[in-house]
């Protein structure tokens, strides 16, 4: 039939200028997985949950970088909410949380209760929750970082949400606050106002720098921000253990975290070279803030910033895989 | 007789409505801020504690209740499986290779056959350059990840929903039973089931298809309802008196006269699932939306406004291929048919032969199968638009805090303080005397019964600030729908301008504009009902828009030629007989602007939506992120019933004083 | 009567609304009905037969109650009381089953507004009724292209609807109700969305087709000199009653009251009335050598004979003298 012939020549025609390309497979770098031969026990697929903050991300780059390099691992990244992967740790979806911030209802629940999560030490990394002002206001009105002053300065802080009160700009919602009950409680004349994203966040501490507008706030660190514009921590009454107990009645600072990491059970006991790397994984606040200050100032992708902090950091990289 | 008890009655109503309001206002000067039912931030009602423990029991028996083992976790199993199929087809490597089946060039050569076969070649180019352009920005993976779901969920959507759709066109009662459950599920905002569905079926592809499903069912089953309804009952006469059976008038003459109506369903379906597909990123959805998403966490505009592009080129190919499908559907009777099946069967077999022979060359060779790295101009769109926004955000500083004070202080604020700073009981009293003003009896029934419910959830004074909001943002929009929707129904040269604008502002993500806008606004109530505005308004419009062009155009020269002004034909003629199109307009709008509640809680709006985001982030607050959400349906459905009763009611007084 | 009636009709019923068999037998007018029991009574008490090769026109205003007395008829309307006898079995007895067969092999229905399926082009429209009932594909073709060579649509059978003008697609409703080859064929106001010179064409056709098929014929109308042209009798319907039945001449000659009076008023009389009508007997004297007509020859067709004859025009039947006619009588009837 005319039809099939036309349909022929056009494909012959087709396939003589498409020859010549490499094949799919042929090529030794189009294959991952093979370059890290010889590295001992196989490890198969690394699950890395990736909670929505970019120093997180960061140490899921590093640690995914030295588990494919390093391990021959292949590494799935899952973007998820903290509850939402810790979830993930029953079923499979998910093998490790490599960034947690005290959580201890849900380590009640899936450590203790479930029991398909286990502890898999401290990440090295401190973390620090507080209220914060831009650099220009710490300058500029020095005793502003201790809370006994707040009140002198609630009249600044006035905005259209906050009526004739000042506004104190709360809430990622990802992070537990008490800031309502500190304000109550420590007589603040300020409004809790709720930002509801991190980026609103950063948006209205970047505005406050550029426009020299008051601006005080809910804010962490280790945060990739800090690196962009140096945020002052107010001073509130320490933290003492149990200070914060009863929600209602918190006047005290938040508690300092040791930030851990979190593996489900499966995963600890498969014996994976991966779950070593992750229970030796440990680096400090700097490192972290610098791989992401690659990523989130610099645009790098999470897998080039980790490779080029893994570049310069061989020796600490070292001393978290496995010995064989 | 009727006629004249009505037109006495009219203005005594409007005298009763203000003097309700005079009375709320009173009352509100004397006891504002008494009995305002506020619950704090992280304060919790025993409805709440409630909520988390059933949360907490269904999460420990997922691995040994029959339910989970033999129904949930199956369909689950199947969801996943089906969407790793068609990743493991165009976007993920699969099969043991370093990449998927079908390389960039065969999706290409695919989509551009298919298109080409089932509309016309002028959209099949339109595929090529809008896929094409997905690897130029430097997202092929992401957008085929987005695809994959997309289609998936779409296909599953018409597998449910048009069966559904033809059993609703068939029984008015299975009609009026499935009727409000279609309205629920579209007002319900999307974060409220994200988190139970994960519940239920967990995080991953199955959750993410569930969600868009739920999103995209609705459109797939009440446009075949429709279109099989509206199939003329003379031609189904014709069909009985000839002894056709049920099932032969189903088959022989309703499905085929309702193709081309539901062939438009079709396409709201999957305009529904695609606008879902990316925020079902927030569970772990693959493709585009991820990548908006993380754009967000670093105020990365550039990168979102990529993405959100390559989305709306998605769209936009997606929308023109299955319009230009039901065009075909009534083109075809028009050719004559021997001809036809003769070029039909060349066509086919070319279009498939080429596209079969570069789906080989893209599973064989590589350059074929990996979009080239080179030409990617995705960096360029990013800097652009990076570019743009600092522009925007510099130049409009100085005019927009103006802006934020006049709506906040002027409008919102006041609006605010009377719904929210009154006594529960007399903000109670004063809706349901409202709606029974102008809605009638039975609005005012939905409207006690919807505020009782608030009270109950425990959540009364954010659902008032949140319904403060929501007001004016609907005011806005609707001021803008009249405004530019009067615009473009007149104007062909403004339609052709702006229409793109619109469809462009409908399917960009949220996620995508919300930083910019907070750069502009900060983070307020305002910069909530902005996006808001931004996400509602292009629907009035359109609308509105429809409305006017709609008006015979013998009555609007009938009024020209009577020596009526510009301004004299639009409010004295167009404006009116578009009543049906203006009231509808603000009913959706309305609705569309509670979709938005939740957004708002990212950026400022505090409230039910700020409610929602953290019950999904955190543990302790998941029952009243729950609650929350329900305290948004209940919102939207009192909002839409008492509107509907009201504009049923004008309709009706309309005709009695026509008379 | 030459033979048993196709169809015979008796004391039918149709009342819309709630418990619709309580109005049945009522006397009550269509107002007080309405308002006493919120019924309303699209048929009242119509009872009839049409004769086997008859054409039988049913004739009234909207809202008279034909559409719904047609429908009646086939049951595609529920009828709430009566007997619809069809040779002899009544209809409204036949269950779900018998039903259906009856439609799709002895009862055919052409609609006003056609009822074609736009998505099939003309031929598959005509085969549909055999479709339906199960006919081989070649088979059906084969009857549907004779139907269409019937109807003059031959070499239109690959069109589709939409392409044909509002006559042409009207001959492929008549085609399809032909295609079944039916016992009887019902038509509802089949051209009054027809324009005029259409709707003349197709009436015509309807006779035609009438003298070659000889189909039998229940054809509704709210036109009178449709009526007039097609019917061998009429049924004139009021309010869902009838009002008057009888042949077009009884119709115009004899109104049974002032409703029908006033609506054949405009008729041009002499061109439906008959010599029968207007005769007188003989007087005495009178010269009876004239021409002979017969009684049923229409007044128009005479008018030439009598007006040229210098003589009373003798009308003959069998041999017999029934009376006579002068210019005289053919005047004053052209005059009033």
């Amino acid at each position: 039939m005319a039809i099939r012939r036309i349909a022929l020549v056009a494909g012959a025609a087709l396939i003589l200028t498409g020859c010549g390309g490499a094949k799919v497979g042929e090529a030794p770098s189009a294959a991952p997985g093979t370059g890290a031969a010889g590295s001992g026990a196989a490890c198969g697929t690394l699950n890395l949950a990736i909670n929505p903050w970019v120093g997180y991300e960061a140490n899921a780059a590093v640690i995914a970088h030295v588990a494919e390099k390093n391990l021959g691992c292949t590494v799935v990244k899952k973007d998820l909410k903290e509850e939402v992967a810790w979830q993930g740790f029953g079923t499979g979806e998910v093998d490790a949380v490599v960034e947690n911030w005290g959580h201890d209802d849900l380590k009640k629940k899936y450590i203790e209760e479930q029991k398909t999560a286990v502890d898999a030490g401290l990440t090295g990394n401190k973390g620090v929750i507080g209220w914060y002002v831009a650099p220009w206001m710490a300058a500029k009105y020095p005793d502003i970082t201790d809370w006994q002053n707040l009140n002198k300065y609630a009249e600044l802080f006035k905005t259209s949400e906050s009526g004739d009160k000042g506004q104190l700009l709360d809430g990622d919602p990802s992070f537990v606050t008490n800031d309502e009950a500190l304000v109550k409680n420590l007589k603040l004349d300020y409004k809790v106002v709720y930002a509801g994203s991190e980026a609103a966040l950063i948006t209205a501490f970047r505005q406050s720098e550029k426009e020299q507008k008051p601006v005080i706030g809910y804010f962490y660190e280790p945060q990739w921000f800090l690196s962009e514009l140096k945020l002052v921590k107010i001073n509130l009454p320490a933290y003492t253990d149990g200070c914060d107990a009863d929600a209602a009645k918190v006047a005290c600072d938040y508690p300092l975290y040791e930030l851990d990491k979190i593996v489900s059970k499966r995963f600890a006991d498969s014996g994976s070279p991966a779950y070593t790397l992750i229970k030796n994984f440990t680096w400090t606040n700097d490192d972290q803030n610098l791989v992401a200050k690659y990523i989130s100032e610099d645009k790098m992708a999470p897998a080039e910033a980790a490779a080029k902090w893994a570049a310069d950091n061989e020796a600490k990289i070292k001393a978290w895989l496995p010995t064989s | 007789m009727t006629a004249l008890t009505v037109t006495a009655r009219l203005p005594a109503r409007r005298y009763l409505i203000g003097a309700v309001l005079a009375a709320w206002v009173l009352g509100h000067a004397l006891l504002s801020g008494r009995d305002t039912l506020p619950l704090g931030g992280a304060e919790l009602t025993p409805l709440h504690e409630g909520a988390n423990e059933a949360w907490d029991t269904v999460d420990d028996n997922r691995n040994s209740n029959p339910f989970f083992l033999y129904f949930v976790n199956y369909i689950r199993l199947v969801l996943d499986e089906s969407v790793r199929f068609v990743q493991a087809l165009i976007s993920q490597p699969s099969f043991g290779r370093p990449v998927p089946l079908l390389g960039w060039l065969g999706v290409v050569a695919l989509a551009a056959a298919i298109t080409y076969l089932f509309g016309n070649i002028r959209v099949a180019l339109l595929t090529v350059a809008g896929f094409v352009s997905f690897g130029l920005l430097g997202l092929w993976a992401e957008s085929m990840d987005t695809l994959a779901l997309t289609l998936t969920a779409v296909a599953y959507s018409l597998a449910v929903g048009i069966p559904l759709g033809v059993w609703a066109g068939l029984s008015d009662r299975f009609n009026r039973f499935v009727t409000p459950v279609l309205d629920f599920m579209q007002t319900m905002p999307t974060f409220v089931y994200l988190a139970p569905l994960t519940l239920f079926f967990l995080i991953g592809p199955a959750s993410a298809t569930i969600a868009t499903m739920i999103y995209a069912i609705p459109p797939a089953i009440r446009i075949t309802a429709h279109a099989i309804r509206e199939v003329s009952p003379v031609t189904l006469e014709a069909g009985a008196s000839l002894g056709a059976t049920a099932a032969q008038s189903l088959r022989h003459v309703r499905l085929p006269l309702a193709r081309r109506t539901i062939v438009v369903g079709v396409n709201q379906t999957i305009m529904a699932a695609l606008s879902m597909a990316t925020i079902a990123a927030l569970i772990d959805a693959p493709g585009l939306g991820k990548t908006v998403l993380k754009a967000l966490q670093t105020l990365d505009i550039g990168a979102a406004f990529n993405a959100g592009l390559a989305i709306v080129i998605m769209a936009v190919v997606l929308d023109r291929a299955t319009t230009a499908a039901s065009r075909r559907v009534e083109a075809q009777r028009r050719t004559g048919r021997e001809i036809s099946a003769f070029f039909r069967r060349v066509e086919v077999t070319v279009a498939l032969g080429i596209a079969a022979v570069l789906s080989y060359l893209s599973y064989t060779y590589v350059w074929a199968a990996v979009f080239p790295a080179e030409a990617n101009i995705g960096s360029y769109v990013r800097r652009a638009a990076d570019a743009a926004s600092a522009w925007v955000q510099d130049s409009l500083a100085g005019f927009t805090d103006a802006l934020k004070n006049l709506v906040t202080y002027g409008l919102l604020n006041p609006f605010e303080s009377l719904l929210a700073g009154s006594p529960w009981w007399l903000v109670f009293a004063a809706g349901v005397a409202i709606a029974a003003l102008v809605g009638g009896v039975r609005a005012a029934i939905t409207a006690a019964v919807g505020l009782a419910a608030l009270i109950g959830l425990g959540l009364w004074q954010d659902s008032m600030v949140t319904l403060a909001a929501t007001l004016v943002a609907t005011l806005l929009v609707m001021a803008l729908g009249v405004a530019a929707g009067v615009w473009i129904g007149r104007s062909d040269r403004a339609d052709a301008v702006l229409r793109p604008v619109l469809d462009a502002g409908q399917t960009m993500p949220a996620f995508v504009y919300l930083v910019p806008i907070l750069g502009l606004f900060g983070p307020t109530r305002f910069t909530a009902i902005i996006a808001a505005v931004v996400f509602a308004a292009p629907v009035a419009i359109k609308l509105v828009a429809e409305g006017i062009r709609g008006v015979p155009a013998t009555t609007v020269e009938a009024a020209r030629s009577a020596g009526s002004s510009p301004w004299q034909v639009i409010t004295k003629v167009q404006l009116p007989m578009a009543r049906g199109a203006v009231a509808l307009a603000a009913n959706q709008g309305l609705i569309y602007v509670l979709s938005m509640v939740v957004v708002g809680g990212l950026v400022g709006a505090g409230a039910l939506g700020y409610d929602v985001v953290a019950g999904f982030s955190q543990h302790q607050l998941r029952g009243k992120g729950l609650a929350a959400g329900l305290a948004i349906v209940v919102l939207g459905i009192v909002l839409d019933r008492v509107t509907r009763a009201a504009q049923a009611r004008t309709d009706r007084l309309g005709v009695i004083k026509e008379d | 009567m030459r033979d048993q009636p196709v169809l015979d009709v008796r004391g039918l019923w149709k009342v819309f609304g709630p418990r619709p068999e309580r109005a049945v037998g009522t006397t009550l007018s269509r107002q007080e009905l309405k308002e006493t029991t919120g019924c309303v009574a699209a048929v009242r008490d119509v009872s009839f037969t049409v004769r086997p090769g008859e054409v039988f026109v049913v004739m009234g205003l909207s809202g008279s109650g034909k559409s719904t007395l047609v429908r009646c008829l086939t049951r595609l309307v529920e009828p709430t009381s009566g007997e619809i006898l069809f040779d002899g079995d009544d209809i409204r007895r036949a269950d779900e089953r018998r039903l259906r067969e009856l439609r799709r092999h002895r009862l055919a229905m052409v609609f006003q507004h056609f009822g074609l399926l736009p998505h099939r082009c003309v031929l598959d429209n005509v085969a549909f009724g055999l479709e339906i009932r199960g006919s081989a594909r070649a088979e059906r073709y084969k009857r549907a292209r004779e139907v269409l060579e019937l109807v003059g649509l031959t070499g239109f059978e690959n069109s589709y609807p939409d392409q044909l003008s509002g006559g042409m697609q009207q001959r492929v409703g008549l085609a399809r109700a032909l295609a079944v080859d039916p016992d009887l064929l019902l038509f509802d106001e089949p051209f009054s969305a027809l324009d005029p010179l259409i709707r003349r064409e197709m009436q015509n056709e309807v006779i035609r087709l009438h003298r070659e098929v000889g189909k039998t014929m229940v054809f509704i109308t709210h036109d009178l000199s449709e009526a007039l042209k097609l019917g061998d009798r009429i049924l004139i319907m009021r309010d869902g009653e009838l009002v008057q039945m009888g042949t077009a001449d009884e119709v115009v000659g004899a109104p049974a009251d002032d409703y029908v009076r006033d609506f054949v008023s405009d008729v041009p009389r002499s061109h439906v009335l008959t010599l029968r009508w207007i005769m007188r007997d003989a007087m005495e004297g009178e010269p009876l050598d004239g021409p002979e007509l017969d009684p049923d020859l229409v007044i128009r067709d005479a008018v030439r004979v009598v007006l040229s004859a210098d003589r009373p025009v003798r009308v003959v039947r069998d041999g017999a003298l029934l009376g006579v006619v002068t210019s005289a009588e053919i005047l004053e009837m052209i005059a009033r």
